[in-house]
């Protein structure tokens, strides 16, 4: 493979960029792979690269029913951050934390990581008081936390509104420095030239129509380029879960819904960091173009639309707006969805299944993006040893009827409100 | 916007709706001994299909009666509405 570096960046400059090798191949499928990982977004590129590199099980085939990094890993607000309270989430993210500042090293491409920090606003003396407890919760776990008063988000983001004269008017909030954002795009092409080196077959624009499973175990899968012979299968399709689910006959605590996020034109910097609403679900930061990188909630009903629905845009950018007056100034540039994996305690699931050699991630609700490399790291782990790593373990999907919940923001099963 | 018709006041837009999820959750019977897997379904497990749905609505700033919607999860469109008591096939 290529490497990347200025200096191959100058010498193919000087040739007119003419011999840029191909970052993948688009091969073929072969009739029969150890492994195939099904859905070629971050979490199922980032699987295949992990299986190759830390198990060294390198026949492995991905197939993606579009084109790879198409779906949620291109449509996310690129938001990295491991605040979480519960130790599952805590460290499972934190280790995703890890992952990510090696991240360019590691696979050879800039993903453009950027630790600005990421703050979360409170808008009352109840809400200061959670977030002490998150911060500390955090801490514990080693993750950095920093609880902020008003008038340090002042001195950090002086653009809020600290008016007195507001609905909810900010008290403080709770930072996390090492949080930031990341080139979503990037982290799907550097995953997938990186796995495709290592001898991962990555089959675009190949839909997969069901599953060959004999005794209580998978012996392959059917797709719209032919039958796939398998030891093992790992699902990693997110908002399409319910879809493949069905073909298994298995029903799982999830249900898939439409998030919306957009960007507004390019602005001078004015933004340092990202920052969250903390009294409605509105989030924002500025990507290097100068574009505020906005989100918030979900559209609110079952969505595989992968577009959305005018009157939660208007919702949340009014919550926006409270926040940052001066975005009611601009123009915004683009609107887009993508359809979410809403699992029913708002956790993940990366777990084995009833059938054998048949493995399941999945249930990121609107929080895939940061878990990219862990998820993938895990689910590598989980696929290759044949049992869950202890970083995964809790997100297993028979929680649900054992009681063990990750429910951290103790939200319950409505997953259109959360 | 979606436009969905309430089965008591007619045609309004979606501002005047809240959503209830899939409407073919049953609540095991009262009074009987319901095991933890029966349970776990009723609780956690959902279809979540691809197309078609029947699921429940609340005309919460209107006449506040839930009533079922069956809708395409993917074109949106609304197929027919009905009220609470009232089979959708």
């Amino acid at each position: 493979m290529q490497k990347y570096s200025v200096f191959s960046l100058i010498k193919n400059a000087l040739k007119g960029h003419k011999d840029w090798e191909v970052a993948w191949k688009d091969p073929a499928p072969k009739s029969e792979y150890d492994v195939i990982i099904i859905g070629g977004g971050g979490h199922g590129l980032a699987t295949a690269y992990y299986l190759a590199k830390e198990h060294n099980i390198t026949n492995v085939a991905l197939v993606e029913k579009s084109w790879i990094g198409g779906g949620n890993v291109g449509r996310n607000t690129t938001i990295l951050r491991s605040n979480y309270m519960h130790d599952e989430n805590g460290l499972f993210y934190e280790k995703g934390m890890d992952l990510w500042r090696s991240m360019s090293q590691d696979l050879n491409f800039n993903v453009m990581y950027s630790p600005r920090g990421i703050i979360n606003l409170a808008h009352s003396d109840a809400q200061m008081n959670a977030y002490s407890r998150r911060g500390n919760s955090m801490r514990l776990n080693g993750i950095d936390a920093v609880l902020l008063g008003r008038e340090e988000v002042k001195k950090l983001v002086p653009m809020l509104d600290f008016s007195d004269n507001v609905r909810f008017p900010i008290f403080g909030g709770l930072m996390q420095p090492s949080g930031g954002t990341a080139r979503h795009d990037a982290v799907a092409w550097g995953y997938a030239r990186q796995a495709d080196s290592m001898g991962v077959d990555i089959i675009q624009h190949c839909e997969v129509s069901g599953f060959d499973i004999a005794n209580g175990k998978i012996k392959g899968i059917r797709t719209s380029k032919g039958n796939i012979k398998a030891k093992k299968v790992g699902l990693c399709v997110a908002g399409s879960t319910s879809v493949l689910a069905e073909m298994l006959n298995m029903t799982l605590p999830i249900e898939t819904h439409l998030l919306q996020a957009c960007v507004s034109e390019p602005i001078k910097p004015i933004l340092d960091h990202v920052v969250t609403f903390g009294a409605g679900h509105f989030y924002c930061s500025q990507s290097d173009k100068g574009e505020m990188v906005m989100g918030g909630d979900l559209d609110g009903y079952n969505s595989y639309a992968q577009r959305g629905n005018l009157p939660t845009l208007q919702h949340v950018l009014t919550e926006g707006i409270a926040m940052f007056p001066f975005l009611s100034k601009l123009k915004m540039l683009r609107t887009w969805g993508g359809i979410m994996d809403m699992s029913m305690d708002g956790s993940p699931i990366i777990d084995k299944t009833h059938i054998d050699g048949l493995y399941l991630n999945c249930g990121w609700c609107y929080g895939g993006f940061k878990a990219t490399p862990v998820s993938g790291w895990t689910f590598a782990h989980t696929i290759a040893q044949d049992r869950v790593h202890e970083l995964n373990a809790g997100f297993s999907l028979s929680r649900f009827n054992t009681g063990h919940l990750i429910d951290e923001k103790g939200l319950g099963t409505k997953t259109w409100i959360s | 916007m979606l436009y969905i018709k309430c089965p008591y006041c007619g045609m309004r837009s979606q501002n005047e709706f809240a959503y209830g999820g899939d409407a073919n959750v049953k609540r095991p019977e009262l009074n009987e001994e319901v095991s933890d897997k029966i349970w776990d379904e009723f609780v956690y497990l959902r279809k979540s299909p691809r197309g078609k749905h029947i699921e429940l609505w609340h005309h919460i700033s209107g006449c506040r009666q839930w009533f079922k919607v069956q809708r395409d999860t993917t074109t949106h469109e609304i197929f027919r509405t009905a009220a609470i008591n009232e089979d959708i096939k």
